[in-house]
């Protein structure tokens, strides 16, 4: 591999996908595959009133089958927002990465980041690219949310399989379990949420998706794997550590089991 | 009929050479040094947003003086070397050296090949992630291909000997952050005359920043570090 050079008209500026364009690598694969390829499922976001929280499940699924049980699917895009992904686990993984590059290599080459609207239409574009894989059974549907150093809020976008881009004004859900997702946040959410509140409802929301929907994978204490849950702040991009997800469930857990497993 | 006339490869090299450091020693000068917690590189220049130290990647970093356009063309060069290399292997996989290497074939081809040199002389620095052995490296590389490697220290741009002096005796490895930009601040003004936060570009590679190790010191930092 040498330094790669171009003449002032031939440049690609700071876009990295345009960068390995050139150099023949594909960006996402396109192959004309159909089938039982592994699937991820449920991610929510919800803003609170120092910014938004990111969570997701960690069960893949191909068809009826489990293929991971340990995915991850809240990926964090740069110092201050991360990506949440459902659909195609492949596509999905090679989006993020591919997206998370373009988003430094951006802020190195051009020397600051793009705006947090930048990032949202810059994923929305590669949602867009993904669009024939997408027909063909590879549809890769992410929430991007992140903390906005401009406007100082917290913002949650949401995205359908052509790269249309949606925000929300106080949360989203993506995946085979958000039907379940969306009734629990709506119960349960408030304007100006605490931070530890707002952790808590993202929890119970992926809990009740995993109780009703087979592909979202809850809280599995045999393996010691739990979901994903992360925020964003004027701080920036801070997963949840281990002990106090493990403990948000076990209450979650306590509760329903002294309901008797009733709803 | 014009007689085409004669001059030696010694002359011109010896000419194109000249030119170069005449253009290099216009500028202002930078020096990188290692210290306690990885590489800092301090920088004269009034400029806050034409910058002169850059990220290039995780753990390498990027300097360079002379003119500006050609030394940044470098630089996004890199970066782009960089992020593709990461991309197709991974990012262990990006390394100074090689980046060292790919900018002497670089500036050893247009010295000898095109119309005029480069007037530039940059510096690749790098340090690994691992807290008990940082392993600085710089590799300061001049405007005809010509690489070397420092592990202590490099100082680039004009009066170079001048600020060698008065910063090679004073240095000491391991100095905190503070203490080493001091030393740096000192040796590129000397005596006569004080240089302010707003003529300077201070940046470090340590360990402490995480994955992205590069970090720009500037604000109440730099004042901080100069009272």
């Amino acid at each position: 591999m040498t330094l790669p050079r171009f003449s002032p008209d031939n440049d690609p500026g700071p876009d990295f996908a345009a960068l390995i364009d050139r150099f023949g690598i594909p960006a996402i694969s396109n192959h004309e595959i159909i089938g039982k390829l592994p699937h991820g499922t449920t991610c929510v976001a919800i803003k609170y009133s120092d910014g938004v929280v990111l969570a997701g499940d960690r069960r893949a699924t191909s068809g009826h089958h489990i293929s991971f049980r340990a995915m991850e699917k809240v990926f964090q895009s740069d110092s201050h927002s991360g990506v949440a992904i459902s659909g195609a686990a492949g596509p999905a993984i090679e989006m993020v990465k591919l997206f998370q590059l373009q988003l430094e290599h951006y802020e190195k080459v051009e020397g600051k980041s793009l705006s947090l609207e930048g990032k949202a239409n810059q994923l929305g574009l590669m949602i867009r690219q993904n669009l024939p894989a997408a027909m063909q059974g590879l549809a890769v549907v992410p929430i991007f949310a992140g903390y906005d150093l401009r406007e100082n809020d917290g913002r949650i976008f949401q995205y359908d399989v052509t790269g249309g881009r949606f925000e929300e004004a106080s949360f989203a859900t993506t995946g085979s379990g958000s039907l379940h997702a969306t009734t629990v946040i709506k119960m349960g959410y408030e304007d100006q949420l605490a931070r530890n509140d707002a952790v808590t409802l993202a929890a119970n929301a992926i809990f009740e998706a995993s109780d009703e929907d087979s592909a979202t994978g809850g809280p599995d204490l045999i393996r010691d794997v739990f979901p994903t849950i992360t925020t964003i702040d004027v701080n920036g991009y801070e997963e949840v550590n281990h002990d106090s997800v493990v403990a948000t469930f076990m209450e979650i857990i306590e509760t329903r089991t002294a309901r008797n497993g009733g709803a | 009929m014009s007689m085409p006339f004669y001059v030696s490869p010694e002359q011109m090299m010896e000419d194109r050479a000249d030119y170069a450091r005449k253009g290099i020693a216009r500028g202002r000068a930078l020096i990188a040094l290692s210290f306690k917690n990885g590489i800092l590189i301090v920088a004269e220049n009034p400029s806050n947003t034409l910058h002169k130290v850059s990220e290039i990647y995780d753990r390498v970093a990027f300097a360079g003086v002379g003119k500006y356009n050609e030394f940044d063309q470098l630089r996004i060069a890199g970066v782009r070397h960089a992020d593709l290399k990461g991309y197709s292997f991974s990012r262990e996989d990006v390394d100074a050296r090689n980046l060292a290497n790919q900018y002497a074939q670089m500036l050893g081809q247009i010295f000898t090949h095109e119309m005029k040199p480069m007037e530039v002389e940059i510096l690749v620095a790098e340090i690994s992630h691992k807290k008990d052995d940082i392993q600085p490296q710089m590799f300061h590389i001049l405007y005809d291909g010509t690489v070397k490697d420092e592990t202590e220290y490099a100082v680039l741009g004009g009066e170079t000997e001048v600020i060698l002096g008065r910063f090679s005796p004073l240095y000491k490895p391991n100095m905190t952050l503070s203490k080493a930009a001091q030393l740096a601040i000192n040796s590129l003004s000397g005596s006569e005359r004080d240089l302010v936060p707003s003529d300077l570009e201070v940046a470090e590679l340590s360990i402490a920043n995480g994955r992205r190790a590069f970090r720009r010191i500037n604000g109440d930092e730099l004042d901080g570090i100069l009272s």
